[in-house]
């Protein structure tokens, strides 16, 4: 039996958790699981702190998709390490105990990571103490050996581009170490959502990480749904698919188009810039804003689609544009020397990791939350997942590619199939706590949010969890060996969200 | 790439051929955003982009200027990599703690004379983010703005009418 299913099975208390099991376990269970985690028996899917000294930690397992979330209540203040036996779960058990004072057992990293030591206060989300706000220096790691210098780069970078610091150690061009210091962009967004209204929340969920505005609120909007026992209307599902897929369209064509410009192939930049641009201006001749946000809603959808013209015309318009765009990346030896084989994703670290997205994808792994757990409408829909193996910045190119196709054949679907009705539902008064868990694939990989309301109807705690999570350490494995130059390709390859990270 | 390099040559530019919806008023903004930058500056306009705590939308329609249809650069507007380079700082997001310093050195390495455009709300009143514990206030709660550019995010059209705003209040 697997790791996930035996745990079930031998669950005393559930939670409240809706619709995956919840378990409430002890210190041996929780540590049992670390154990299956670093055995690579089952994925970490995400790792946080709730209310009340609660710590969290999101399971699936990678043959069958079942997720579990195990939840254990500290008493001492207290929890075993999960990173101690599984590396991916490092960076969420530093932020639970700098944000929530909860002690991580045995952790072997005892920096701080997204506290800088600027915010005044220690543990703002647990026993807060008020603290100088002077700064903290930080220990990077050593990389030791013939002689090599370092390269620090940001917070503030040369282009258009969010914050963060990477520090390079560097052999002449070949990079030995990459060492991210994030955290520049923490706006405290989980302790925002503590207490606050659904509605409040969602406009909060929508501006997590802007790229992925509609996937964000669709993962929102669907854990309040799940925690209130909230069915809403067909159309909405459809209409919320919709806009997904344009959302996933543009940004996989920024992408394309930003990847290329960093080899110093401006054309495709400017040719994916135009596409792009159609796809945000047929979203705000349909549904009233470019980037979509706050269109998706707890209960449903905020804009009915009455004129489905414009998505049309862009599909065509697409259509004819992109494939001589595929032929001319296809074909071009000097753009194509730059990203084969360059930042080569192990899949083995892919799979330790469980790295959601293209990233993963390229890597040879199979996971995309739209088929597996699945969810409305995209079970109804036929659609490939593409996968494929070489995991380098051409292998995360081609994925994106391969992903533009296939949305434009689900919005084909969706407006040939899309059930006529109401948009939205209002939402119940809530009587009694619950809690809900949702997956939204993003055009990055999937997104996470975790909802408990209280018995007033607001959040008692909530959390987002981005797909760069898993990403952004993984970027430090590829870059190793490259040389410094390949590092703004492989950068923008992943092309991780800072604030959706940093939260 | 032949094919590609042909018709770039000989075709018509992509901006003409963009869907009418608003392209005259964008044309009309941009080249009175460039006239005014060369009347009063003298020159082309530099900007450099700061996001001081965005939630990465306001970048993307900063970044839209760039595409064919709005292509600031025809006009002279560039953007530019360093604050070092820069006339315009156009700063995003709400300004988080952990951003306050690098935003405050980056405005200093700004030479005079110089302008500062908040954008977006965040950058206005902090938006969404307003009481946070990591955030230090908005924009202009850290350095001297010149030019607010309010929306959720602000359309590219938007950002074009706030810079013609800034350099029409700020004769050299
Ligand atoms: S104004 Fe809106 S788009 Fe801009 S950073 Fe704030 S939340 Fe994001």
């Amino acid at each position: 039996m697997s790791l996930v299913s035996s745990l079930i099975e031998q669950a005393i208390h559930r939670t409240a958790l809706r619709p995956w099991p919840g378990l409430a376990v002890d210190a041996d269970t929780w540590r049992a699981a670390t154990l299956g985690l670093g055995a690579g028996e089952v994925s970490l899917v995400a790792l946080w702190a709730g209310d009340a000294g609660t710590v969290h930690m999101a399971l699936r397992d990678p043959a069958d998709g079942q997720s579990v979330v195990l939840s254990l209540a500290t008493t001492d203040g207290t929890f075993p390490s999960v990173g101690l036996t599984h590396p991916p779960a490092l960076r969420p058990e530093r932020v639970i105990r700098e944000l929530h004072g909860l002690v991580p057992e045995g952790c072997p990293d005892d920096r701080d990571w997204l506290d800088q030591g600027r915010w005044g206060v220690r543990h703002p989300l647990g026993a807060a103490t008020a603290v100088a706000a002077d700064g903290d220096a930080y220990a990077f790691r050593a990389a030791e050996g013939v002689p090599m210098h370092q390269i620090a780069v940001g917070p503030v970078h040369a282009g258009i581009i969010e914050p963060g610091h990477f520090r390079f150690t560097a052999n002449g061009e070949h990079v030995v170490r990459l060492e991210e210091r994030l955290g520049y962009v923490h706006k405290g967004v989980d302790s925002l959502l503590r207490g606050a209204s659904i509605v409040d929340g969602a406009r909060l969920a929508a501006r997590v990480s802007g790229d992925s505005t509609v996937a964000y609120s669709i993962a929102y909007a669907r854990a309040v749904e799940a925690a209130l026992g909230l069915a809403i209307p067909e159309r909405a599902v459809w209409l919320r698919a919709l806009m997904a897929e344009l959302e996933r369209i543009a940004n996989h064509l920024g992408d394309i188009g930003a990847i290329c410009n960093d080899a110093a192939f401006a054309m495709m930049l400017a040719h994916c810039g135009v596409l792009r641009e159609q796809v945000l201006r047929a979203a705000k001749a349909t549904f009233g804003h470019r980037l979509m946000m706050d269109r998706v809603i707890p209960g449903g959808v905020a804009v009915d689609l009455t004129d489905a013209a414009p998505i049309r015309k862009l599909v065509a318009a697409i259509r004819s544009a992109f494939p001589a765009l595929i032929s001319l990346y296809d074909n071009s030896a000097s753009l194509q020397n730059r990203t084969v084989s360059t930042g080569t994703l192990d899949a083995g670290l892919a799979r330790q990791y469980a790295v959601g997205g293209p990233v993963g994808r390229a890597s040879g792994l199979t996971f995309d939350a739209r088929k597996a757990p699945g969810y409305a409408p995209y079970p109804d829909l036929v659609f490939n997942i593409p996968v494929r193996e070489s995991g380098d910045v051409d292998g995360r190119v081609w994925i994106r590619i391969d992903e533009v196709n296939e949305s434009l054949g689900l919005i084909d679907q969706i407006l040939t199939r899309l059930p006529s009705g109401p948009i939205a539902v209002a939402l119940p008064t809530a009587s009694e706590p619950s809690e809900g868990v949702a997956l939204a694939e993003a055009f990055r990989g999937d997104v996470m949010a975790w909802v408990k309301l209280g018995a007033d109807g607001r959040l008692a705690a909530a959390h987002l969890r981005d797909a760069s999570v898993f990403q952004w350490p993984l970027l430090e494995a590829v870059i190793e060996n490259n040389i410094v130059a390949d590092f703004p390709l492989c950068n923008k390859s992943f092309n991780c969200s800072y604030s959706g990270h940093d939260l | 790439m032949r094919t590609f390099l042909l018709k770039g040559l000989f075709g018509r530019p992509l901006t003409e051929a963009a869907p009418k919806v608003d392209a005259s008023e964008l044309e009309e903004l941009a080249t009175l955003l460039g006239d005014t930058a060369r009347r009063k500056l003298g020159r082309s306009l530099s900007i450099r982009e700061v996001d001081a705590g965005s939630c990465n939308g306001c970048e993307l329609e900063i970044h839209a200027l760039n595409n064919a249809y709005y292509d600031l650069e025809r006009f002279g507007l560039r953007f530019v990599a360093s604050p070092r380079h820069a006339d315009v700082l156009l700063v995003t997001g709400p300004v988080t703690r952990n951003m306050k310093e690098a935003l405050e050195r980056t405005y200093a390495a700004t030479p005079a004379p110089k302008w500062v455009v908040a954008v977006g709300d965040c950058g206005v009143n902090c938006g969404v983010f307003k009481g946070s514990y990591a955030v230090a206030g908005s924009v202009a709660d850290v350095i001297p703005v010149d030019v607010s550019i309010p929306g959720c995010p602000p359309e590219p059209t938007a950002l074009l009418k706030g810079l013609i705003a800034l350099i029409d209040a700020n004769e050299r």
